[in-house]
């Protein structure tokens, strides 16, 4: 779902950089290469620095630290200077951290996707931290005259053996003189030492926020900005035919309405055809909305709806499989021989990010060059984007990376930037564009529906030996539609002798995309239920009977070809592969299982506990919840417990609980009642009452533990999502009796007698 | 029309059309983007301020509502960020991505006023309007709480 930066690149060719800063501070840059860049690298004027670089010490002693990547609630402007300033080894607290400008010169790759900054970004800042630190220490040896094995550091202040002490902010003038260490053989420091990762480090903007202070993109100005919305089609990728642009442009306020082409042929997340209404503030621009009449030429989505999906995939789940995805052992023959089978059609329907700050991107244009400010998970697609869309070159656009008020995905997309950018270059004054509530719900790139017509069986002694999935979902021959892809090793491919994956697709016009744990935050449902399903068929503990499947690894089948074209596990990394490591799912369910007294406490009728646990995003979760459901129906979540195994380190304990926590609520939100219904070729829901985000009301209390393993840390924005939803669905098996097969809840009747 | 009220103690006026939601008077016409957009609907609380003492939905409240109105927004809330519930919200380290926080506050304040000791039920009725998408809402709870102790061994 995004860049990632491979550590195995950064050692090809990366250089650590040190200068004066005007009135006496120093300034360490870590030009970290990327095959792309490598000659333009090399182009560079030596000793020529960008505006950016991750560490500045200032005489005063304060120690300003570079967040690169886009902070959108995951905590990640804590995190990454949190690994520097540990190997640079100075005092949190007089770190000063800055959001960095997008710039893939200094910083390589800036996004906020797949979980993915935390794995690619670990060695990477603790070797500029290291770098820095061992620059300082050289810089204290040759003013003592002292050999540098006579040195430490502290604190901020390199110590020598005798005693004498030299602040870094000391040493600015002599270390700006020292040849810089190599990154890749820089000494690190040994993990026992350190003094920040693994402490909790409160979020660096909590005091701008609690006071209101300007910090979104939505609150974003610059002098003489106009306000504008951009009108589109309801119809995805439906076009203007004709507009009273004319009348709009008579309204109070407004300075400019036109429409706006798109491209041709149209592209669903670059710029779309529409009416740009712009003016002297937001609600006039608004006001003059209401007003406008657009003839529009619909095109071919107006055909597509929910209705007509479902249909389609009933259809398709009863005919052959248009393709295999996987075939190991013989499905039919097994089924023909099981003790006992299942079968399960289930489903998860579309659903939106819905980011409580909605879209919205600031843009200047002037003397051919684009200026923006935006709230982006994905700026250096974005740039490339804007740059193809308006016919520009990336040279002259600047982007300035935004706090987000939240994420989940929908920030990838970056159309809202284009928008923006497209009107700021129409016009000669600065623009802001900010989308309403509808607009986003009805203009999102949404987490794909998908059909998962399953069966499966067990023998004689319980074990799981048959599993089949037909994986109905959208595309168009070997190709799924963004986010739509089951993987090749989707678990429990790998642990049963006869699987097989086979997929049927039907083509959508409907935009989607990833959204918090992708794939995972559907299939783990499915799949997990499924599972719960055969382990009642064996007449085992959903627990045990998980064990046991995670202790039956299979030798390794003839690898299967993808198909020319298809897309394969993306950055996720869902369900098995070669990097599931079945002793950490193993660890993990154990845990959730010893910390939510599984089996153990006695539940009345209507109460019940659930398991489940899915691999995503490198990271292990398995989550128990305890629902209760009264007998009219009433469902309460009482307790979650995650427990995760994301490697030796837990950067930021207060933010990792956080984050958990708030993944397993938004997994609990999305089965509530999260459901976007297509008619006619649009969106039928509008905004929060019709597509409802989870309340404070109907949150429980959710304990949150780590399993720590060998290897470095992995990322957290997403692995804790997936499993909480069929944790919960099977906890409403065990209180009720009753199977959840579809999502949301709220479209089945749960009560009991 | 031209409207004029007091924010956060000083005497505003300005002049919009009367339909202006008071939202938009804040954050375009007076520059105080503390208060923020959700959902233009009432839904979601972000856009909470005190009107005469009562949180209000700000985007639901139009110019022609607002003479001689009494408005506290986040960034009145304390004269120092210092108000029992931003020392609250900062020591549980409440925010994820911080966008609803100031709807939060504000709620959070009003019923602090009327209720000192709210009880988990006086919560859940006082702060159900107003989302969190990141679902922080167990800090939330946590910090209403904590800040009803600080501001008790205050007085």
């Amino acid at each position: 779902m995004t860049t990632s930066l491979n550590p195995s690149r950064l050692n090809r060719r990366n250089f650590f950089k040190v200068s004066s800063i005007v009135g006496g501070g120093i300034m360490f840059a870590a030009y970290i290469d990327t095959l792309d860049a490598a000659t333009a690298w090399a182009a560079e004027p030596a000793g020529e620095f960008a505006p950016n670089a991750f560490i500045k010490i200032f005489p005063d002693g304060v120690v300003q630290i570079v967040a690169k990547n886009p902070e959108i609630g995951q905590g990640v402007k804590n995190m990454l200077p949190m690994i520097i300033a540990d190997e640079l080894d100075v005092e949190w607290k007089s770190v000063k951290v800055e959001q960095g400008l997008f710039d893939m010169r200094n910083f390589q790759a800036q996004g906020a996707g797949g979980s993915t900054a935390t794995p690619t970004n670990w060695m990477p800042m603790r070797q500029v931290g290291a770098a820095a630190r061992a620059m300082l220490v050289t810089a204290a040896a040759n003013t003592w005259k002292v050999p540098e094995t006579e040195c430490s550091t502290s604190a901020g202040v390199v110590i020598h053996t005798s005693g004498k002490k030299l602040k870094y902010s000391e040493l600015c003038a002599a270390a700006a003189t020292v040849t810089a260490p190599d990154l890749k053989t820089v000494k690190l420091k040994d993990p026992k030492d350190f003094k920040i990762i693994g402490t909790s480090q409160h979020g660096v903007d909590n005091h701008l926020i609690v006071t209101g202070k300007p910090l979104y993109g939505i609150d974003m100005v610059l002098p003489g900005m106009l306000y504008a919305c951009f009108h589109k089609c309801p119809v995805f990728g439906g076009k203007v035919v004709s507009a009273n642009v004319d009348e709009i442009k008579a309204m109070p306020g407004i300075k400019h309405a036109f429409v706006v082409d798109g491209l041709t042929p149209v592209v669903l997340n670059s710029l779309l055809s529409g009416v740009a209404i712009v003016g002297d503030s937001w609600w006039q621009v608004q006001t003059a909305r209401k007003k406008l009449n657009v003839t529009w030429d619909e095109g071919p989505t107006a055909t597509q709806s929910s209705a007509g999906f479902e249909a389609k995939s009933v259809e398709l789940s009863k005919q052959p499989a248009q393709r295999s995805l996987r075939k190991d052992g013989d499905f039919d023959a097994t089924m023909k021989s099981a003790a006992k089978t299942a079968e399960g059609a289930y489903f998860y329907p579309f659903i939106s990010h819905a980011p409580l700050e909605p879209q919205n991107t600031t843009a200047q244009f002037k003397d051919g060059k684009l200026e923006i400010w935006s709230p982006t998970q994905q700026p250096q697609s974005g740039s490339r984007q804007v740059a193809a869309a308006l016919g520009m070159q990336e040279s002259d656009l600047t982007i300035h990376i935004s706090r987000s008020g939240g994420g989940f995905g929908r920030r990838l997309s970056n159309d809202y930037m284009i928008e923006a950018a497209y009107i700021a270059t129409k016009i000669p004054q600065p623009v802001k564009l900010l989308w309403t509530r509808e607009d986003d719900i009805q203009h999102d790139f949404y987490r794909p529906a998908g059909w998962h017509y399953f069966s499966g069986g067990v023998d004689a002694a319980g074990k799981l030996v048959a599993w089949r999935d037909h994986f109905v979902s959208f595309g168009e021959g070997n190709n799924f539609v963004a986010s739509a892809n089951l993987s090749q090793t989707e678990f429990p491919a790998g642990f049963v002798p006869n699987l097989s994956l086979d997929v049927s697709v039907m083509p959508l016009g409907v935009p989607t995309g990833a959204m918090r744990a992708p794939g995972s935050n559907g299939i783990a449902f499915a799949i997990q239920s499924f599972i719960d399903e055969l382990a009642l068929a064996a007449g085992k503990d959903p627990v045990q009977f998980r064990l046991d499947l995670l202790a039956n690894a299979q030798p390794a089948p003839a690898p299967v070809a993808p198909p020319a074209g298809a897309p394969g596990a993306g950055g996720r990394g869902g369900g098995g592969g070669p990097r599931f490591d079945a002793a950490r799912a193993r660890s993990v369910v154990e845990a959730v299982a010893e910390k939510s007294g599984w089996g153990k406490t006695k539940l009345p009728k209507g109460t019940g506990m659930g398991v489940a646990f899915h691999f995503s995003h490198q990271g292990y979760f398995a989550e128990v919840v305890q629902a209760t459901v009264a007998k009219d129906g009433a469902l309460k979540v009482d307790k979650v417990w995650v427990v995760g195994d994301i490697g030796s380190q837990i950067i930021n304990p207060i933010h990792a609980e956080n984050q958990c926590q708030g993944a397993a609520l938004d997994g609990i939100a999305a089965a509530l009642g999260q459901e976007i219904t297509i008619e006619n070729g649009r969106t039928k829901n509008t905004n929060f009452n019709t597509f409802p985000l989870l309340r404070i009301k109907q949150s429980c209390p959710v304990e949150v533990s780590f399993v720590k393993s060998a290897g470095d840390p992995t990322g957290l924005g997403e692995p804790a999502l997936p499993p909480v939803i069929p944790a919960l669905c099977n906890a409403i098996f065990a209180a009720t009796g009753k199977r959840i097969r579809s999502m949301p809840l709220s479209k089945h009747d749960l009560s009991w007698t | 029309m031209t409207v004029t009220f007091k924010v956060n103690g000083t005497p505003k006026t300005v002049d919009v059309a009367d339909d202006t939601p008071l939202l938009w008077i804040l954050r375009d016409h007076l520059e105080l983007k503390g208060t923020k957009f959700g959902c233009g609907v009432g839904q979601c609380g972000a856009c909470t301020v005190h009107i005469n003492g009562v949180a209000t939905r700000s985007c639901q409240r139009k110019a022609s509502t607002l003479a001689n109105a009494d408005i506290k927004t986040i960034e009145g809330l304390s004269p120092d960020g210092e108000h029992p519930l931003q020392r609250a919200w900062e020591e549980l380290d409440v925010p994820q991505c911080g966008y609803c926080q100031a709807g939060q506050l504000m709620s959070a304040s009003a019923l602090l006023a009327k209720t000192p000791k709210p009880t988990d039920a006086d919560i859940d009725i006082a702060m159900n309007g107003n989302i969190c998408r990141c679902t922080t809402y167990l800090r939330i709870r946590a910090a209403i709480h904590r800040a009803s102790q600080m501001a008790g061994a205050g007085a």
